[in-house]
């Protein structure tokens, strides 16, 4: 059976990963290469790698970073940020990325996935797709009993600095039409805010594509994992800063899956 | 004892660099060869590979490796294909038409009733028979998965399969017949069992190799 995965997100910016809140107020988390180790051997299922600057230090840095993290952690990498056509996806892949993660690219020549995917086929494309709540504000406290009919998202791009007016729900069915092979949903009200993931936004999206979802933005414990998953309908959780600073364990919130009835995998002890 | 040579098959499909690495980690000399003619030498044969067939064999023709690619597998010599490459072993691919090596009766069909499609993530690999591959496996353990497609064995290809998966249906995950491996899954990123399996091919190949020169 599919196992239910957990990702560490490394963001990068230049060269170090680096944690924010709703993507601003940056600290410094660690080297990329030695934290993807770490985690590989902690558990980790996937590595997500996201590089959230404008890559100021350059391409050329961030591949050889991509490549170092490849050839320390011998689980899947997905790599994102500031991929702008099929040529810079080639290189990152050669760089030794499993998936490209496509965002605000793909918002402004959504084309761009079909290209992707016809080359490289869609299991190694990932649109990211940063929502944010509209007509409701996150502290609502009717929130909660909101219908997912009458919640609404919209799309941001540039990390969250711009708003493109699309509709996340209908976005992420066009970017599957297009090519997608998984979506890569984050919440930006939750992001860093250990408020635990948005699963209506979630479910409102898991609920209408077939490929996987991966949740992302505002994991605290182990039961928000559970939850973006038995109620958002996600495939895989992903989180940061709860790792980098050892709140939880990848173990821990494995663990509280389990407890759940959620298909694992246990890590094997070595490497031979 | 000399390190395995490792020919590792470039073609411009995806990532190389965890394959290469993970054949150097367990001892395997590796070089990528990009024609033909960078055969010569070789011990064992890896292609790698995702994505659909159709445009991976059009690479593979421009750079005149089908016909030694084929050669290789029919004279009997060692041969992991991955993910793409198990694939390619068919004759043909549903996913676009494409003809493939047709080295083993069968064709590339989409997954069957699977919930989610890619099929993306960790599963079992439920193992029929015992084979070198899985030396020290667990016999359902958990390897990394990306892909739509499945190589379906005919009938008479039966005894080639080593091992299924189960993603709403069923579907082969591993072949194994002679000198000719194929895995669905991506040994090379699937931590501790992918780097074993990596080591229990060299040394299976280097045993095969040795005792045909």
């Amino acid at each position: 059976m599919l196992r239910r995965r957990v990702i560490p997100c490394l963001d990068v910016n230049g060269g170090r990963v680096v944690k924010g809140t709703r993507f601003v107020d940056l600290t410094d988390e660690g080297d990329p290469p030695q934290l993807a180790a770490r985690y590989a051997a902690e558990g980790a299922d996937e590595i997500v790698f996201l590089d959230i600057g404008a890559a100021p230090e350059g391409r050329g840095t961030l591949l050889e970073i991509v490549e170092r993290t490849a050839r320390r952690a011998f689980i899947p990498l997905t790599v994102g940020g500031g991929v702008r056509s099929v040529e810079e996806m080639r290189d990152v892949l050669r760089a030794g990325a499993d998936k490209v993660s496509l965002n605000t690219a793909a918002v402004a020549d959504p084309d761009l996935i079909a290209r992707c995917a016809a080359r490289f086929g869609r299991q190694a494309v990932v649109v990211a797709i940063d929502a944010r709540r509209v007509g409701v504000t996150d502290d609502d406290p009717g929130q909660a009993e909101l219908e997912i009919r009458d919640a609404a998202w919209e799309v941001l791009v540039r990390g969250g600095r711009d708003v493109t007016g699309l509709d996340a729900v209908a976005w992420a069915e066009r970017a599957v039409a297009l090519g997608a092979g998984e979506l890569l949903v984050t919440s930006i009200d939750r992001d860093g805010t250990q408020a635990g993931f948005d699963t209506a936004l979630l479910r409102a999206i898991s609920s209408r594509v077939r490929v996987p979802v991966i949740a992302s933005g505002g994991a605290a414990g182990p039961a928000d994992f559970v939850a973006a998953i038995v109620e958002g309908g996600a495939d895989a959780v992903l989180a940061a800063s709860i790792f980098h600073r050892r709140i939880h364990s990848i173990a821990d919130v494995k663990a509280a899956m389990a407890a759940a009835g959620l298909p694992i995998r246990l890590v094997p002890a070595s490497v031979p | 004892m000399s390190p395995l040579r490792v020919a590792l098959v470039d073609y411009g499909a995806g990532n190389l660099v965890s394959i290469g690495q993970a054949l150097t980690v367990v001892g395997a000399e590796v070089a990528l060869i990009g024609d033909g003619r960078d055969l010569a030498g070789a011990e064992a044969l890896v292609v790698p590979g995702v994505g659909a067939a159709a445009p991976a064999m059009a690479r593979l023709h421009e750079r005149g490796l089908v016909e030694p690619i084929r050669r290789w597998i029919v004279d009997g010599r060692p041969y992991l294909g991955i993910c793409l490459g198990l694939q390619l072993l068919f004759s043909a691919s549903e996913e676009d038409g494409a003809a493939t090596f047709g080295v083993l009766p069968g064709r590339t069909v989409e997954l069957a009733d699977a919930p989610t499609l890619p099929h993306i993530g960790w599963n079992q690999v439920i193992r029929r028979r015992e084979h070198p591959l899985f030396a020290g496996i667990g016999a359902a353990a958990d390897f990394y998965f990306v892909h739509s497609y499945a190589g379906r064995p005919d009938p008479e290809a039966a005894s080639a399969v080593l091992a299924d998966t189960v993603h709403g249906g069923s579907f082969v995950s591993a072949i194994a017949r002679g000198p000719l491996l194929g895995v669905q899954f991506h040994p090379e990123r699937s931590g501790p069992d992918g780097l074993r399996l990596i080591a229990n091919f060299v040394a299976f190949a280097r045993d095969l190799a040795r005792a045909a020169a």
